[in-house]
């Protein structure tokens, strides 16, 4: 048991780097998508709407592949599995967070947006100062869903061969024939990475469910 | 060589992977939903020892990634001298994690029977079974039904994990195609183009149906933070521009 779990815990750092680094990238990519969204004009609207549909449409290991095979292996471009991984889930993620902050911004009062025209701040201004700072704290529970997400599907990277926990738990697999008991330890280890961000979740729905009532 | 008519050689030996790719989906549906709802009536119940193994289960199929529960299944089972077909690996790992999430998303609609409901049954002295039958679940099923089509889009997506265990799936034709021919870039863009338009027009028929915006498709993070009662406006907004 012991050195099971000194095999699997190899892919720790991995697991985690992968799911850290596609985090940031999603959180920073997610964010303008949303914004683009809600714009009063089609043609910005509409790149975003597509961008956003086309990432959720295919199956993360397939843009996985797109990237890793076809995009990352050209001549003048080569990407790592753990570039290819994170390009592809920091993307895909991007995809699923805009709609978090879409919801975010959604849920700021109208009377605030009509407030920032009534002290004529431009539109970045408003978005800067006023409207984005109270979106982002409805943001953080939806956030920390996602991350568990993310976390879960970094298992797939292991799949064009990134040495992430599972890929670490396969490998064991064909030395030593004992799925049951790799998976089932690798699964754990799954689980116990998520609890951290749960408990984020968790905390910051109690703090807003006492800010938000009668919101 | 352009890329149509590459595709149109592919595509005879893709839609039968196709075929295969909605029949796990069926597959895994058929056996994991009434599992699900077993779960959720189970994590529902008043008896705390039915509560906590369903409880325990749920969060295990909801907390490991599918593709972990699949290996699982795929190299665990020899082990215990089953040896049942990678579909058949495929189709219980992902009926598993289909009973997690539905269970989920079915406790979510049964939570949302507002009290009075219940306490009217017992008043009238329904038995267990009948407040279920009579009351409780024609009233959640309307609530239950969006959140479930978005799962189905999801579990049709996730069934391209199944190339992992050499299902002959649609990512599995590609992926053959492609270490035929070396042309990664046509046949894993033609995959992609397969998977987004039936996901695509799942999407609009899901929006078309219910305009009040069903919850969006997320891998594996939906239904969450969603609270149980559907009454609040909290964490739900709707797409209201600002008016």
């Amino acid at each position: 048991m012991d050195t099971l779990l000194s095999e699997l815990a190899a892919g720790i750092p991995q697991t985690i780097a992968i799911t850290l680094a596609s985090f940031v990238m999603a959180a920073v990519l997610g964010l303008p998508l949303a914004v683009l969204r809600r714009s009063g004009a089609w043609w910005l609207r509409l790149p975003a709407v597509v961008v956003v549909e086309i990432l959720r449409a295919v199956p993360p290991i397939v843009w996985l592949f797109l990237i890793y095979y076809s995009l990352g292996s050209g001549d003048w471009l080569r990407l790592t599995t753990f570039q290819a991984a994170v390009i592809g889930l920091g993307l895909i993620y991007a995809a699923h967070l805009s709609e978090a902050y879409r919801a975010g911004l959604n849920a700021v009062p109208a009377g605030q947006w009509e407030a920032t025209r009534a002290l004529a701040l431009p539109r970045g201004q408003a978005y800067a100062r006023v409207i984005l700072p109270q979106a982002l704290i409805v943001v953080v529970p939806p956030m920390a869903t996602f991350a568990i997400a993310l976390l879960k599907d970094s298992a797939i990277a292991s799949v064009i061969g990134a040495t992430d926990i599972t890929f670490h738990a396969v490998q064991l697999t064909q030395q030593d024939l004992n799925g049951l008991g790799n998976f089932t330890v690798a699964g754990l280890l799954y689980i116990a990475l998520g609890v951290p961000f749960a408990i984020v979740a968790r905390s910051a729905d109690r703090v807003l469910s006492r800010r938000l009532v009668g919101s | 060589m352009s890329m149509l008519s590459e595709w149109r050689d592919y595509l005879p030996d893709y839609l039968d992977g196709l075929g295969v790719t909605l029949e796990l989906t069926g597959v895994s549906l058929l056996i994991g939903l009434p599992v699900g709802l077993g779960l959720a009536l189970a994590m529902t119940a008043p008896q705390r020892a039915a509560r906590w193994p369903a409880t325990m289960l749920v969060e295990i199929g909801r907390g490991a990634p599918a593709l972990v529960v699949l290996y699982f299944v795929y190299y665990g089972l020899p082990q215990l001298s089953l040896t049942w077909s990678s579909f058949a690996c495929a189709a219980i790992a992902l009926a598993f994690t289909t009973a997690a999430y539905t269970a989920d998303i079915f406790r979510a609609g049964i939570n949302s029977i507002p009290v009075g409901h219940r306490e009217a049954c017992q008043a009238l002295g329904l038995s267990r079974g009948k407040e279920l039958r009579l009351v409780v679940l024609p009233q959640a099923i309307r609530v239950v039904i969006p959140p479930l089509v978005g799962f189905c889009i999801l579990l049709y997506q996730g069934t391209s994990l199944a190339f992992a265990v050499s299902v002959p799936e649609l990512l599995s034709r590609a992926y053959s195609q492609a270490s035929i021919t070396y042309r990664f870039t046509a046949t894993l863009l033609l995959a992609g183009l397969v998977y987004a338009a039936i996901s695509l027009a799942a999407v609009a028929l899901m929006r078309a149906r219910w305009p009040r915006r069903a919850p969006s498709i997320a891998s594996g993070a939906l239904p969450a933070g969603r609270p149980a009662s559907a009454g609040t406006s909290k964490d739900t907004p709707s797409d209201r521009r600002v008016q």
